[in-house]
């Protein structure tokens, strides 16, 4: 099969693929997304009024929290049905982050806790801390060569 | 008030991570690493502070907030400490949300059994 035949098939098959929902799939995201936060700022407000916590505080215990919350869902296998109908909705909060976590530990459970929860655990949570991590690292050296220059 | 703008921002950044998947066909572990990696740099020009400000769990909800508490934790130490400072203190602020997510996550992987 040449190169050209394959340019043929894409282009024929193309007609035959669902259309993606946009403007729907958006919607979605920002309904679920929004909701999450609307409920993290009302933990993050009963943070403040209960335990006295400063509004630069409150944001760890609310995360958490958060963090907590979503990892008893994906226990129960609430958050992938959620996950399911808001895509980026439940995915950009921190709540994804710690199901990414819960879920990938539970998926390689037959395999043993050591090798299969252990290991696997950060398998996709793993890129967010390397690339957070790695670019908080240089940007900090730009931000502390900066401030040595001026 | 201040629920109405943590709604509207939360989900307006959540608009943009699916953009990225819809029309970019980006996996959602790619989504997450460049928000993560624009938290840090919109940090770097202060500009993430101002986003706290003003949308309150809006801003430190998404996972982008995990870059600017990476950074914020790195500058806290580099001030006193210069270069090795900024090693030392990049997890201080991130450190509630890593180990818990690690421990709830392992405990949860215990308890229950995987579904599907």
């Amino acid at each position: 099969m040449s190169l050209h035949d394959q340019e043929q098939y894409s282009k024929n098959i193309k007609n035959y693929h669902p259309k993606t929902p946009y403007v729907w799939n958006s919607l979605k995201a920002f309904l679920v997304g929004g909701a999450i936060c609307a409920f993290g700022q009302g933990i993050q407000n009963f943070y403040m009024s209960v335990f006295d916590f400063s509004e630069k505080n409150a944001g760890n215990p609310t995360v958490a929290t958060l963090i907590l919350i979503s990892a008893l869902l994906t226990g129960f296998g609430v958050y992938d049905k959620i996950g399911q109908f808001a895509g980026a909705g439940s995915a950009v909060p921190v709540t994804g982050f710690a199901n990414s976590i819960t879920s990938a530990a539970l998926e390689h459970k037959s395999e043993g806790i050591v090798l299969g929860v252990a290991t696997n655990m950060f398998k996709l949570a793993g890129s967010v801390i390397v690339f957070g991590v790695v670019a908080a690292y240089l940007v900090g050296i730009v931000r502390l060569i900066f401030r040595a220059l001026l | 008030m201040e629920y109405f703008l943590a709604f509207a921002v939360g989900g307006a950044i959540c608009v943009i991570g699916q953009l990225l998947l819809d029309i970019f066909k980006l996996t959602p572990a790619h989504v997450m690493s460049s928000f993560v990696v624009s938290g840090a740099i919109l940090d770097g020009f202060g500009i993430y502070d101002k986003l706290i400000e003003f949308a309150g769990a809006g801003a430190t909800v998404p996972i982008t907030s995990f870059g600017h508490s990476l950074l914020h934790g790195a500058m806290q130490k580099g001030e006193e400490h210069g270069f090795i400072g900024i090693g030392m203190g990049i997890f201080q602020l991130t450190s509630a949300g890593i180990s818990s997510a690690i421990v709830f996550g392992f405990i949860v992987a215990i308890l229950f059994k995987p579904k599907g």
